[in-house]
């Protein structure tokens, strides 16, 4: 009984990043089902080391896990063929039943993803766990397993990459 | 015009809130007379807004969370580090069929009614439910039950306190009461309800849309918690009568941060995921807000 008393603490705890897990999987591997996958067996992972975790922050333990997870997908499988079809398929199906302001949102979101999904892994990572995830540099630092100062100049070096995408300089 | 070199990873660190008092004051008075580095600090705002648009972090597909769930449901039946996939089975195509119900009841976080999708009111969350809903539903409940235990076996203080209603809140689909944007329509709903008059505000033009509100039970006593919105993130600010309150104060666990301070004879929980420099945002917000 104890195993399931656990497993609902866990739930408690670790269910309420279910959002954020699933998209840091995304931005990881840039391919919707394989996050899905690896959502599902980092929970599953989750629940299995529940046991050793030690109390701290929930989420850039969970995070931990999704990373570790997707770097074994990442081995088995280099380099997945990104999927801007499917994604501009989706578009396409909206402009037929939406507002134009609507599908210009879209667009607009649909851009920034695939900015950020273009940058290199360790920049793309660092700045979707601090912009999208909002964790703080520690945690960061925590979950890439690298020094603050690291995470500092990942950091400063992807939001660069990303300006002068957005606003090429003369 | 470009930022001063050396001053480059400070402007990311004030942006981010990780500067300390001392150097993020230095840098604020730096960037206050030099036009570079106001403009790549401008430049750096502009493409958080951008990337903190709505929509652009990935929402989990319901059937997703429904498919976790119901295999972590048969996992931690099992209570055992058997492979996963023989045991969810069954327990996956009935949780196929009622991915609604499941969903529902396992949404936390995110879950609560946006602006625009709040107006059918309390949801028949129990309608229809099937075996697995029921499964996942009652593992959802022992999780809120064991939360709130190993919260128990500690002295039981105010911040745990709050932080179990918080999170209580949010996974039981009871987080607000009242549900609406203007104050005007949650403040008179407490009148008869709470034996204080709460301090309620519309913070939208701050960043922190007001939801709505709700009572609950702390230390004894009914309290008001009034629900604000972060992006995706839930802010409960629980308050009642300040009467031997400590002064202000901070604290963390499980990922939630709880900031706390009295004003107007009214003592101030705040709890949320969101980080301790947002919380602090919020605190400014209201404060300056209920000072107008």
């Amino acid at each position: 009984m104890g195993d399931g008393l656990a497993g609902s603490a866990f739930a408690g705890l670790l269910l309420p990043h279910f959002d954020a897990a699933y998209s840091f999987a995304r931005f990881l591997t840039r391919d919707p089902s394989a996050a899905e996958d690896i959502v599902q067996e980092a929970f599953l992972r989750a629940l299995r080391g529940f046991a050793n975790y030690r109390g701290g922050d929930a989420k850039s333990w969970l995070l931990a896990i999704v990373r570790n997870t997707a770097s074994n997908w990442a081995r088995g499988r280099r380099a997945a063929p990104p999927t801007t079809q499917e994604g501009l398929e989706e578009i396409v199906d909206e402009t037929q039943i939406s507002p134009e302001a609507f599908v210009l949102r879209q667009h607009e979101i649909e851009g920034i993803r695939q900015l950020v999904e273009s940058l290199p892994e360790p920049f793309r990572e660092t700045l979707v766990l601090r912009e999208l995830e909002e964790l703080s540099y520690r945690q960061i630092a925590e979950i890439t397993g690298v020094p603050v100062g690291t995470v500092m100049s990942r950091l400063a070096r992807a939001r660069r990459m990303l300006t002068e995408q957005l606003e090429p300089q003369p | 015009m470009s930022a001063c070199s050396d001053k480059e990873l400070l402007l990311h660190g004030l942006l981010d809130g990780e500067l300390d008092a001392v150097n993020a004051l230095a840098c604020e008075e730096h960037v206050a007379v030099c036009p570079g580095c106001q403009e790549q600090l401008q430049r750096l705002r502009q493409l958080r807004t951008r990337l903190q648009a709505p929509d652009v972090r990935f929402t989990a597909p319901p059937h997703l969370r429904a498919r976790v769930l119901a295999t972590l449901a048969a996992q931690s039946q099992t209570g055992s580090a058997a492979p996963s996939s023989t045991a969810a089975q069954p327990v996956d195509l009935a949780a196929r069929r009622s991915a609604v119900n499941a969903d529902r009841a396992a949404q936390t976080a995110p879950a609560v009614p946006g602006a625009a999708s709040g107006v059918g009111g309390r949801r028949r969350w129990w309608a229809g439910a099937s075996l697995a809903a029921c499964v996942v539903a009652a593992s959802m409940l022992v999780g809120v039950g064991s939360v709130l235990f190993a919260l128990r076996a500690r002295p039981d203080s105010v911040q745990d306190q709050v932080i179990a209603s918080h999170v209580r809140s949010l996974l039981v689909d009871h987080l607000i009461d009242i549900e609406t944007s203007d104050r005007h329509v949650v403040k008179p709903w407490f009148n008869g309800k709470t034996d204080f008059a709460p301090a309620v505000f519309e913070l939208a033009d701050r960043g922190f849309p007001l939801v709505g509100g709700r009572l609950d039970y702390i230390g004894g006593k009914v309290v008001a918690a009034v629900v604000y919105h972060r992006r995706q993130h839930v802010i409960n600010l629980f308050m009642w009568p300040a009467a031997g309150a400590p002064p202000q104060g901070a604290g963390q666990r499980d990922g939630f941060n709880v900031i706390h301070w009295t004003r107007a004879g009214l003592q101030l929980w705040a709890v949320s995921d969101l980080d301790p420099v947002q919380l602090r945002e919020f605190r400014a917000a209201f404060d300056s807000t209920a000072a107008l």
